[in-house]
């Protein structure tokens, strides 16, 4: 659909009675202006959008680590890097590209597209987004600004015990990385919180549970999964750190504590954290293959079974990280089941898109090459994660390259593909651009190319008994030629990046306008402008199919009777959305901001000092105090509406 | 000195001919786990490569069978024909999976049940960043207690029981068997079996910090009768120095703090903070599996640990020339 041609939506709602509603909803629901503006910008819009540029900086400075890593390893007993900077670069590559970039990133899409994909104009929770959103910045920029100075984290983004313990981490490298965590964990948890009641409590009118797109499915097992993981990694750390800082002996053996139960605490985090970032990623590819393929993906049911099932069993695989550990053969094997039975979930959405595929008329757009590109890759990911679910086998390959081959298959086949994908696809819809497909293609080849040779070399690798974490190796062991090939794979990587970025940043300028709906898609999102404007929806939309924009035509039912005059969002039943009540959606305020500062420095000083919780408690406590403190404007606003009859009609 | 010259002739010879062979590989097994690890793991392979080849093969053929379409079929006759592939697909999968788990749960029965009694001990204990080997004997006194190196019978079982003295380390012998980790306050028990002679190499697989690059082990694996009398020379004291220089070597090796955290069996030297040099002479390798043991390595390592290893324990020294000289040759002589 070409950019000239006013929207269908547009010609056909826009009465005189519609122009009153939109000033009413810009006056209302209009962005604060300026920097300070921007601080305490709570509309989800705002949020979703720097949350995904700032993902995408912490990605980019994982892949500048990421490219030392290769760099160094280029060659048998290379001297660029020490060991001590090394051991930094590696622990800050996982640490970044784990809780920096991937959860973050997938959050974000979520907390972005989701309200537009359900018909709301805002989260729940608007405020707390806000605080979340500031309180990820912190802990990241804390991070970076800790390895500048020369004190990154060294003890691996596993921070084993004892090596991360006081005896042997001395200093305050950790004390950074645990702090790091927390910052995450916070803002992970406050997403997942928010996109949990958001979902349930503010679909448009009519999406009951069975309409809901299988994206939004899949940010709903996700968020599930981290309010039931994070808190692990949250008290593991906090126990890292009061080892640490006030000497408890949680992780030390000669003390009567234990090594392992770090290990057991973090990877029953860790493992679960694999399918944080993974099932997102399911429901992107569900939502690019529906719309490129011009019908319903096949046996929605049972892709949503799928997902729900993979964030189940997701919780009982973190043994397999252990294998080497002393754990008994029978407990072992309970976990090598369900480390393989997973795969069958998966392995169903894969036969379902094909199918899907099969049935449509698929378009050859970026976004499907990207959904391509993550089947063929992500399999062999798969594949490798049965072989290593075995126990056997895994002891050969437990810390070897081969894992870090099969987990860069799984996290880039099963992550990055489907999200590069999805940002060609919703690009438009955040900017009202189009991306460059030529571009597109060009990035999509060299990025699959890349990937591949720089990863599928090290199974072969770690099978010759490379090991993980290692600066250097002898040229007697015979792996410099397979690392060279490598690095050089990581080459054509960084040129699809520089490519990506460069596609991203004209086509936000110079980019075809892309109207309302430029791909012909099916769901919620696609039914307002592009960009959305800071209300969302002129009219919240009622959802009378799967597929309202497929099969609902050019009139669409809308909910009318909402307040305009301030920001009324609509609240409906969990199951079947009907309307339930009105909610006031908050104002903007600086108050998160403020409170995020004084979390950072609570959190900041603690690893110098306890008192720092004590510092940071008092200072929390007045933004949060002043954070729902009522303001006499709104209140004056609100009381008016209700006591005007007319407002309640119609809900 | 004409045994050593042998034996160390027949260890290059071992280890250029395993340089050709291909190095340390979990592919190329030379004892019983590793060798049913390695079928299986090629079972795995053929299969994980069928399997892409079928999914990448129907994915290509909807691709292309789609594209012929003029308009997307949602028609519910068509979403009856998809059910029957899609169930099918699922069931061989599932059929795939339960083989792979029967097979590796039988792997590891059969790992679990291979014959090792009457197996020789060694207790292994991992150190920031070196290997601690201690041969266990009823009779204390024939105890033996090398670093790094571990020689072993040919055609044996051998238990080793794993410990940390610090961090964590996993100990693993990619050609014998899988990988065991070393954990402080845990022993672990595992075993290997080397069914041909060669020196295996192996390094830590646990990351245990700066230098946990250059921390390899050697199993050298050789007749009964060869290990029996490399037993019989450990189990003997440091020959004492016999020239001048070597004797001067000894007084500056205990006047330099040397012994604090070495030993050297039958002198004061008592510390069990590093590796103990005891045999050092007719060692293969220095700083665990970092350098061949050559005079110019050694006195590199000594002048200069931390630029050889960074990080590394090895205490800073003021040695003069002569000095150094003089505990090169005093070392090299602890045969």
């Amino acid at each position: 659909m070409s950019a000239s041609v006013p929207s269908v939506t547009e010609t056909m709602v826009l009465n005189d009675g519609d122009l009153v509603t939109r000033s009413e909803l810009e006056q209302s629901w209009r962005f604060p202006r300026g920097f300070v503006g921007w601080l305490r910008n709570t509309s989800h819009l705002s949020i979703g959008k720097r949350y995904i540029i700032t993902a995408f900086v912490f990605f980019g400075l994982g892949g500048l680590e990421a490219g030392l890593i290769r760099l160094q390893l280029s060659r048998p007993e290379n001297s660029w890097i020490g060991p001590d900077l090394y051991n930094q670069i590696f622990t800050m590559h996982g640490t970044t590209m784990m809780f920096l970039f991937a959860v973050p990133m997938m959050t974000a899409v979520g907390l972005y597209m989701v309200p537009l994909m359900i018909g709301t104009r805002n989260v729940s929770s608007p405020r707390l987004n806000l605080y979340g959103y500031f309180t990820y910045v912190v802990g990241g920029a804390f991070l970076y600004f800790a390895f500048f100075v020369n004190n990154g984290p060294d003890a691996g983004w596993f921070a084993y015990t004892p090596l991360s313990g006081p005896q042997f981490s001395p200093g305050k490298r950790v004390d950074v990385w645990a702090q790091t965590i927390t910052f995450t964990e916070i803002s992970a948890l406050i997403s997942a919180v928010i996109l949990i009641t958001t979902i349930f409590k503010q679909r448009a009118p009519g999406m009951s549970l069975n309409r809901i797109p299988l994206f939004v499915w899949a940010m709903l097992v996700t968020s599930f999964m981290i309010v039931f993981s994070m808190p692990w990694v949250a008290t593991a750390s906090q126990m890292l750190a009061a080892d640490r800082l006030v000497d408890t002996h949680f992780f030390n053996a000669a003390e009567g504590g234990d090594a392992l139960l770090w290990q057991h605490l973090f990877w029953f985090f860790g493992h679960p954290e694999v399918y944080i970032i993974f099932i997102p990623a399911l429901g992107m590819v569900s939502a690019i293959v529906e719309t490129f393929t011009g019908r319903p993906i096949f046996a929605y049911p049972v892709m949503v079974l799928s997902l729900i099932t993979t964030g189940f069993m997701g919780f009982g695989l973190w043994v397999h990280h252990m294998f080497a550990t002393p754990i008994p053969q029978l407990g072992q094997s309970f976990f090598t089941a369900a480390s393989t039975i997973i795969a069958i979930p998966t392995g169903v959405q894969i036969f379902c898109w094909i199918a899907t595929i099969w049935a449509g008329k698929p378009r050859f757009t970026t976004p499907l090459l990207f959904v391509i590109g993550f089947i063929i890759t992500f399999v062999i990911g798969g594949l490798t994660g049965v072989m290593i679910a075995s126990v056997p086998f895994d002891l050969q390959a437990h810390d070897t390259y081969f894992i870090v081959a099969h987990l860069h298959y799984v996290l880039i086949g099963g992550g990055l593909f489907p999200l590069f994908g999805a940002f060609y696809y919703w690009f438009p819809k955040m900017t009202g651009r189009m991306m460059s497909e030529r571009m597109g293609k060009w990035n999509f080849w060299l990025f699959f190319t890349g990937v591949n040779v720089t990863f599928f070399p090290m199974h072969v690798l770690g099978l010759e008994g490379m090991t993980r974490r290692i600066y250097t190796y002898l040229p007697e062991t015979g792996w410099g030629p397979l690392n060279l090939v490598s690095s050089l794979g990581a080459v054509v990587i960084v040129v699809s990046m520089v490519l990506f970025v460069a596609n991203a940043l004209i086509s936000w300028k110079r980019g075809v306008p892309a109207g309302d709906n430029p791909w012909g898609a099916a769901s919620l999102e696609w039914a307002t402008e592009s960009p959305p404007p800071p209300y969302v929806f002129l009219h919240v939309p009622v959802c009378t199919s799967e597929h309202p924009l497929w099969e609902e035509g050019e009139t669409r039912p809308v909910v009318t009777g909402l307040r305009t005059d301030i920001r009324e969002n609509l609240m409906t039943t969990l199951m079947d959305a009907e309307p339930d009540h009105r909610h006031d959606s908050p104002e903007p305020t600086i108050w998160p901001f403020v409170a995020a500062l004084a979390t950072g420095v609570m959190f900041i000083t603690a690893i110098f000092t306890v008192w720092g919780l004590v510092i940071g408690l008092l200072l929390l406590f007045p933004p949060l105090l002043l954070w729902g403190w009522p303001r006499k404007e709104e209140q004056r606003r609100r009381l008016a509406g209700e006591r005007d009859p007319l407002a309640r009609a119609g809900s | 000195m004409n045994r050593f010259i042998d034996r160390l002739s027949l260890l290059v010879a071992a280890a250029s001919t395993l340089a050709c062979s291909g190095n340390e590989s979990a592919l190329d097994p030379a004892g019983p786990q590793a060798a049913r690890i390695n079928g299986m793991a090629w079972y795995m392979f053929a299969v994980s490569a069928l399997v892409w080849m079928a999914v990448v093969t129907a994915l290509l053929i909807a691709a292309r069978k789609g594209s012929t379409r003029d308009l997307a079929d949602q028609s519910d006759s068509m979403n009856a024909r998809l059910k029957r592939p899609v169930v099918t697909a699922t069931s061989i999968t599932v059929l795939i999976l339960i083989g792979t788990l029967v097979y590796d749960v039988a792997t590891g029965h059969a790992l679990a049940s291979l014959p090792r009694d009457k197996a020789l001990r060694i207790e292994i204990t991992g150190h920031q960043w070196w290997w601690e080997a201690t041969y266990v004997d009823p009779v204390a006194g024939r105890q033996v207690t090398t670093a790094n190196e571990i020689h072993i019978p040919v055609g044996e079982p051998v238990q080793i029981i794993g410990s940390s003295a610090d961090v964590i380390h996993s100990f693993w012998i990619p050609n014998l068997a899988g990988k065991k980790d070393l954990i402080p306050g845990h022993a672990t028990a595992t075993w290997i079996q080397a069914d041909r002679p060669g020196i295996y190499r192996g390094q830590c697989a646990e990351f245990c910090g700066h230098q946990h690059a250059n921390m390899a082990v050697l199993v050298m694996a050789e007749s009964r009768d060869e290990f029996n009398s490399w037993y019989e020379t450990q189990l003997l004291p440091a020959a004492p120095p016999s020239d001048s220089v070597s004797k001067a070597g000894e007084a500056v090796f205990m006047s330099k703090g040397c012994p604090l955290c070495h030993t050297v069996g039958g002198t004061r030297a008592l510390g069990r903070i590093g590796p103990p040099l005891t045999h050092i002479g007719s060692s293969y390798t220095l700083a665990a599996g970092t350098l061949k043991n050559t005079r110019g390595n050694l006195a590199g390592w000594i002048v200069d640990p931390q630029g050889i290893k960074p990080g590394a324990k090895m205490a800073p020294n003021d040695l003069s020339g002569s000095e150094l000289q003089a505990i090169l040759s005093y070392l090299g002589n602890l045969k």
